[in-house]
């Protein structure tokens, strides 16, 4: 895909591609709804929202398994989906921004390890007595810990090599890894199966409750980074020059480190680690409308959360009974995709710059 | 260019010293930077020229002495305010994401933003786009142009800003000679137009046919300002740079050129 050269090629592609990501979100969201053990028609799906609103209608199901099934198993899988696909969309993009690198990704410089090793260590100790929002109070420390670790380390004049970046993130997530083979190991039977499944990640079994705490989180972490993007765009001309145009530079990475932490936190705190979703959606996003932060957030967060429910939709159909772990279908898909960026950006700019 | 903008007087620099890791780098300088006019600060590799110019911009507090702006404070001011007050042409300017042309050098826009004079913008870029010569650029990427349509993209950026005080460390470096002259003229134009125009270069030559007033830096120390006439001396230069040169006038305005 060739970037577009004119800021009115930018714009008229925008317009295409909010069209593009409505109505895949859309035609996630129904399918998803439909499809699983228990089939339903699209028209109970949409009858039964409109009825939630509080409009009957003749389109909504009769069948209260219908009903329950929906709004208990499968609505809140659905919107945890866009939430967490949001969140970390959102959380790759700001995490560039501020790293001044394309290729920072929270999965790769381990801010999701060290949130999984946060919620795991929540786990062994028992913390979840105290509440839904206690693991995920966990993993928010974890990944900012991870998160201030990463920035403090491999930061040099402003800006962020590739090499200095991803080996870092291997370093974090080695001492991450260390950690969660040690709380696994020491973990009784019933913990260690709940640590698996961090490492694992997937939306089966969500709650509303669990719901609630992503898609607040979301939100107010979404609008923060979209009233900072003028800013992150500032940022993209070097420290030093944003500074001069204006802008508390530390200020701003301070406050950004806390939303990307608390994005990523609170995404891998419920559903385990999702890699590459942050890597891959701003990257596509930013080759088909620019790299200005505004649109660019802003359609990360639509474009995570529709790639997520449609990766969770093949995670949960392409085997038969089975519910395949949607972090394995990122990593598969995020792997290559990775390889190829490095490639690119290596050949382009003729070294590991 | 529009007709608004802040007045400003002098930014004076009143015994302005710097210590880096125990070395004294700066030492008590004493100098003004006036309207209306061209400063351009001359001297050799590790002399203290960039440590000065960061001085003056209010991004490095000194360690001793007082950098003031009309009477105030320089490190008083807020850095939104100081943005529109100070524009600062660095050395380095490379892009972190492929923005536009057009988009970078309207960053220079930012601090002007929800403000009267923000509604100059698209004049603002345009013009500064004409006056450095890079308007056919303006739809092309950043990241993919050559380091003289880099840096003229970069001075541009800079004149969008539009403060009346404008510090430019080496705009000439990556460019040739037409693009050099140009540059120096445009510094020329802004400070007829009653701004105040600091440069930096290397090339006294150059240095001497636009400047004001000319400040040596030699060894963290304000060898002498005034000039260039005054300033520029054979014996001087030889002994800053360590190089015996000659000194020819041409059209009153001292050309240099190294002894070979």
């Amino acid at each position: 895909m060739k970037t577009p050269t004119t800021a009115l090629g930018r714009r008229a592609r925008g317009v295409v591609l909010a069209v593009v990501l409505a109505a895949l979100l859309l035609a996630g969201i129904i399918l998803s709804s439909m499809l699983g053990q228990l089939a339903i028609a699209p028209t109970e799906v949409i009858g039964s929202i409109v009825r939630a609103l509080g409009i009957p209608n003749g389109w909504a199901p009769t069948d209260p398994v219908v009903e329950s099934s929906l709004w208990a198993v499968r609505f809140p899988r659905v919107v945890m989906g866009l939430a967490v696909g949001a969140a970390l969309a959102v959380g790759g993009a700001v995490m560039q921004a501020i790293f001044g690198n394309p290729l920072a990704e929270p999965g790769i410089v381990g801010v999701s390890s060290g949130a999984a090793l946060g919620a795991a260590a929540g786990i062994v100790l028992g913390v979840s007595a105290l509440g839904a929002g206690t693991i995920a109070t966990f993993a928010f420390v974890g990944g900012l810990l991870a998160t201030l670790l990463v920035y403090a380390v491999s930061r040099a004049n402003g800006r962020t090599e590739v090499v200095t970046l991803i080996l870092t993130g291997i370093a974090v997530n080695a001492f991450a890894g260390a950690g969660l083979a040690f709380l696994v190991f020491v973990a009784d039977s019933g913990s260690r199966e709940q640590i698996v499944f961090w490492q694992l990640g997937s939306l089966g079994g969500s709650r509303w409750a669990e719901v609630l705490v992503v898609g607040i989180v979301t939100v107010v972490g979404a609008v923060i980074a979209v009233l900072l993007g003028r800013q992150y765009d500032l940022l993209a001309l070097g420290e030093r020059n944003a500074r001069h145009l204006g802008v508390n530079v530390e200020m701003l990475r301070v406050g950004s480190i806390i939303v990307v932490a608390l994005l990523t936190g609170a995404a891998v705190a419920f559903v385990g680690i999702i890699s590459f979703v942050g890597l891959v959606v701003p990257h596509v996003i930013r080759m088909i409308i620019g790299p200005a932060h505004r649109p660019l957030i802003i359609a990360s967060a639509f474009g995570g959360g529709a790639l997520m429910v449609f990766a969770d939709l093949l995670a949960r159909t392409v085997v038969t009974g089975a519910d395949l772990p949607i972090g394995l279908l990122t990593s598969l898909v995020g792997g290559p995709f990775f390889f190829f960026l490095l490639f690119r950006q290596r050949r382009r700019s003729g070294g590991w710059a | 260019m529009s007709a608004a903008m802040v007045q400003v007087g002098a930014l004076s620099a009143r015994g302005v010293g710097v210590e880096l890791d125990g070395a004294t780098v700066l030492d008590d300088v004493t100098l003004d930077v006036l309207a209306g006019e061209v400063l351009v600060i001359v001297g050799p590799n590790g002399a203290g020229k960039s440590t000065l110019l960061s001085v003056l911009t209010g991004e490095r507090r000194p360690t001793t002495g007082v950098i003031e702006l009309d009477g105030r404070d320089l490190h008083s001011i807020p850095q939104k305010e100081l943005a529109r007050l100070r524009s600062v042409l660095t050395q380095e300017n490379t892009v972190s994401f492929p923005f536009l042309v057009s988009e970078v050098v309207a960053m220079g826009r930012a601090p002007w933003a929800h403000t009267i004079e923000g509604r100059d913008d698209v004049h603002a870029v345009l013009d500064a786009l004409d006056a450095t010569d890079v308007r056919h650029l303006a739809t092309r990427r950043y990241t993919s142009l050559s380091g003289g349509e880099k840096a003229r993209v970069s001075l541009a950026r800079v004149l969008a800003q539009h403060t009346p005080i404008v510090f430019l460390d080496e705009p000439t470096a990556a460019l040739d000679l037409r693009h050099q002259e140009d540059v120096m003229r445009l510094g020329r134009r802004m400070a007829d137009e009653g701004r105040a125009v600091v440069i930096v270069v290397h090339d006294l030559s150059l240095a001497a046919a636009y400047a004001d007033r000319l400040a040596i830096i030699a060894g963290g120390r304000l060898e002498a300002v005034g000039a260039p006439a005054v300033v520029l001396t054979e014996e001087r230069v030889e002994r800053v740079y360590g190089l015996p040169v000659s000194l020819h006038l041409v059209n009153g305005r001292p050309v240099i050129v190294p002894e070979r």
